[in-house]
């Protein structure tokens, strides 16, 4: 159970060597923390991950079996971990980038990052719901992207894939709403993350441990969709509304 | 075209709708809210059908609410709302009544007093209910002389996991009774109960109250002087580091010390709601200023001694009641009581926690120290000799669980505990080391409900 000062004692994250994540479980109020489950492929990623959490001292890490391509099983995941325990905190996180040239000349490399990105989330979105509304309590969190307020040319098929789970998300948000469960949508800028090593900086950028500390802050508030950082809502409110020649022009220099 | 009708039949049911019986549920403190289905049992078998169909999220009874944390909601369990236990018999033979659980200590007292009868115990509220009483097994004022509400219960009647009727008193099934008393509902669904009552000449309180200058001065005189009284508390000043203090105590006056007019009729009972919390309050209303304010003023108000000064009942017993939802004076953050019990060779901790407390920055509204008798022997009840501190502070202090955390382990050590009706964020640890007789409690629990069907947040919380 959650207590009353926002310490969950159980965490089930979704895409389990995600270091936003990861970040996210050690800001997290720890003192509570009794069950840990880090779910992804069985891959020294992941591996890693519980190592890391459980070198802090965090107790009850453990790995469990997932794929958020293999839609058919995530019922049966999810079930299993809910009915071994109440889980107070669901943190998805898996997602690809992907190669933008590569899925614009092979769109089965586009269909496998949506299949990931999008259709993995919604299946595996629904089941947590489920089994967050069955319990009467639990917070679910969904990172998702600045990339889904407006997609680019450079990366519009992540961008798309972003979009659709931000809007699934917030859809869920509102079903959810009142229930004693809920959702924060997350949308972090650039983050210097695996993910985008390489990658020429964007303005704004941050660090996992930056966008986890306001993950932490937005749960508890209470908050149902937070920017990481804070300010590019203001810088994403702008370019929302630009005319598509000027934001063509703008992506265009950002690559 | 397809047909519309042939897909519709096979629509499994959307586990996101809402049942028109769920409701989102809290304690007083507005914390960590669940969703539960809330269902108002009309007769004692309905309470027992319900228990028989209790699924795997759990069945627990519940009161007014008024525990401050999450002893009375379980998430997506079955929340029976006991309201139509609402009978209330006088036995004027022997002094006793018996109550349905869902009566409120707030009705009793409209019933009882007018006869010349007062309840055994009163908490510092009486928006509580006797089956939330026995639960909780409440103290009051009085638990230096007279213990807390389970020592004065004689029967009581609980619908256990085998959905069976047990008449339960601490001469029969005296396990079962004891194990129900402050088991946190967690037994069985309490339906009625028989307790001692108190004779009363008057509705009025003969209080002597005594302003002292710090700590020290409150305690030493608690220590002198509270075993002459049958009520006795002490208000503290959080805020000022003097931890000054005014001590009220007093007993039922007799109605010769009443004036001609009031005697004309002793026993008037007629409490006041004086005012309602505004639905909305922001959270930043109460900040260190206006504690700080609000502490000096209610300082300054009490008088530096005055003996035998005659208050009514709600004044004296259950102030805050005067102001219907204070609770909300704490904003959408919620808040948290804190209140823990400590020998009496600990009683430096009650100094160490304001002082925690006030470093913290976490301002408690009302702070209240009173002095415990002797334990009953319920496992799970709390009060024990010693010392007791209640603080309120807002949920949403930065730094607070680690402060909070810290005194507990000093309170542990000492061989205190803290107070599961008020309870909303301590570890399961603390409460294994705290409670020694949890795993017999636990014994006696699993024979009277083998399903393992109640449950609350709490007991899931703090492994119960």
């Amino acid at each position: 159970m959650m207590d009353a000062l926002g310490e969950p004692q159980s965490v089930l994250v979704l895409g389990g060597s995600s270091e936003i994540a990861l970040e996210t479980v050690k800001a997290l109020p720890r003192n509570r923390l009794r069950r840990v489950l880090l779910a992804g492929r069985p891959n020294a990623a992941r591996h890693a991950a519980v190592e890391s959490l459980s070198a802090l001292g965090i107790a009850g890490v453990e790995a469990v079996d997932f794929d958020a391509k293999d839609t058919t099983s995530h019922g049966g995941v999810i079930d299993a971990v809910f009915d071994a325990g109440d889980v107070d905190l669901v943190i998805l996180a898996f997602g690809v980038l992907g190669d933008q040239d590569a899925a614009e000349a092979d769109p089965a490399l586009a269909v496998e990052v949506a299949t990931t990105n999008y259709t993995g989330a919604v299946s595996v979105g629904l089941h947590v719901a489920r089994r967050l509304r069955k319990q009467g309590h639990g917070a679910l969190v969904v990172l998702s992207s600045v990339a889904a307020d407006r997609a680019r040319r450079a990366n519009y098929v992540y961008g798309s894939t972003k979009a659709g789970l931000d809007a699934f998300a917030q859809g869920l948000g509102d079903a959810l709403h009142g229930s004693g469960a809920s959702v924060l949508v997350v949308r972090p800028g650039f983050v210097r993350t695996r993910m985008t090593a390489g990658m020429p900086e964007a303005p704004m950028t941050t660090n996992p441990q930056d966008v986890a500390e306001i993950i932490v802050k937005a749960l508890r508030k209470g908050k149902e969709t937070v920017y990481a950082p804070g300010p590019l809502m203001y810088v994403m409110g702008v370019m929302k509304n630009l005319p598509r020649p000027v934001f063509r022009k703008i992506s265009e220099k950002q690559g | 075209m397809p047909n519309k009708s042939t897909k519709k039949s096979s629509t499994p049911v959307n586990p996101l709708k809402r049942d028109d019986n769920e409701r989102l549920l809290t304690g007083w403190g507005r914390t960590a809210p669940s969703m539960a289905h809330v269902v108002r049992p009309g007769s004692v078998d309905e309470v027992r059908d319900l228990v028989a169909k209790a699924g795997e999220r759990g069945i627990l009874a519940r009161g007014l609410g008024r525990s401050y944390g999450d002893a009375a909601q379980a998430g997506g369990g079955t929340v029976l709302d006991m309201s139509a236990f609402d009978s209330v018999n006088l036995d004027t033979v022997h002094g006793t009544v018996t109550a349905g659980a869902g009566v409120s200590i707030d009705s009793l007292l409209k019933t009882l007093v007018p006869a010349g009868y007062f309840v055994p115990v009163t908490a510092g509220t009486r928006m509580i209910t006797v089956g939330g009483a026995i639960a909780a097994d409440v103290h009051g004022k009085n638990h230096h002389v007279e213990g807390s509400f389970g020592s004065h219960v004689h029967a009581l009647d609980l619908v256990t996991g085998h959905g069976r009727v047990e008449d339960l008193a601490p001469t029969r099934e005296a396990e079962h009774f004891w194990a129900t008393v402050g088991g946190m509902g967690l037994t069985g669904v309490v339906t009625k109960a028989t307790f001692d009552l108190i004779p009363i000449t008057s509705s009025l309180i003969s209080v002597d109250t005594d302003r002292c200058a710090d700590l020290d001065a409150v305690m030493s005189s608690m220590v002198e002087k509270d075993d002459q009284y049958r009520y006795s508390v002490a208000w503290i000043d959080s805020v000022s580091p003097s931890g000054r203090g005014v001590i009220t105590r007093g007993d039922h006056a007799p109605s010769a010390q009443l004036d001609s007019k009031q005697a004309e009729s002793p026993l008037d009972y007629d409490p006041k709601i004086v005012a309602t919390a505004p639905p909305f309050i922001p959270s930043g209303l109460l900040n260190k200023f206006t504690v700080r304010a609000f502490n000096e003023a209610w300082f300054r108000k009490a008088p530096k001694s005055k003996q035998g000064e005659l208050q009514p009942i709600g004044e004296f017993f259950h102030p805050l009641d005067g102001v219907q939802e204070w609770n909300r004076v704490y904003g959408p953050g919620g808040f948290v009581q804190y209140q823990f019990v400590v020998p009496d060779s600990a009683g430096y901790l009650i100094d160490y926690a304001l002082k925690r407390l006030r470093e913290v920055g976490a301002p408690s509204f009302l702070t209240v120290l009173k002095r415990f008798g002797a334990a009953n022997p319920a496992p799970l009840s709390f009060p024990q000799p010693g010392w007791t501190l209640a603080a309120d502070v807002p949920a949403r202090v930065e730094g607070l669980g680690a402060v909070l955390d810290e005194i507990d382990g000093l309170v542990a050590a000492s061989g205190g505990r803290l107070y599961f009706a008020k309870d909303s964020r301590q570890s399961p640890e603390m409460v294994a080391q705290t409670y020694p007789r949890l795993a017999e409690w636990q014994g006696v629990r699993d024979q009277m409900d083998p399903r393992g069907i109640f449950t609350s947040d709490l007991a899931r919380r703090l492994s119960l």
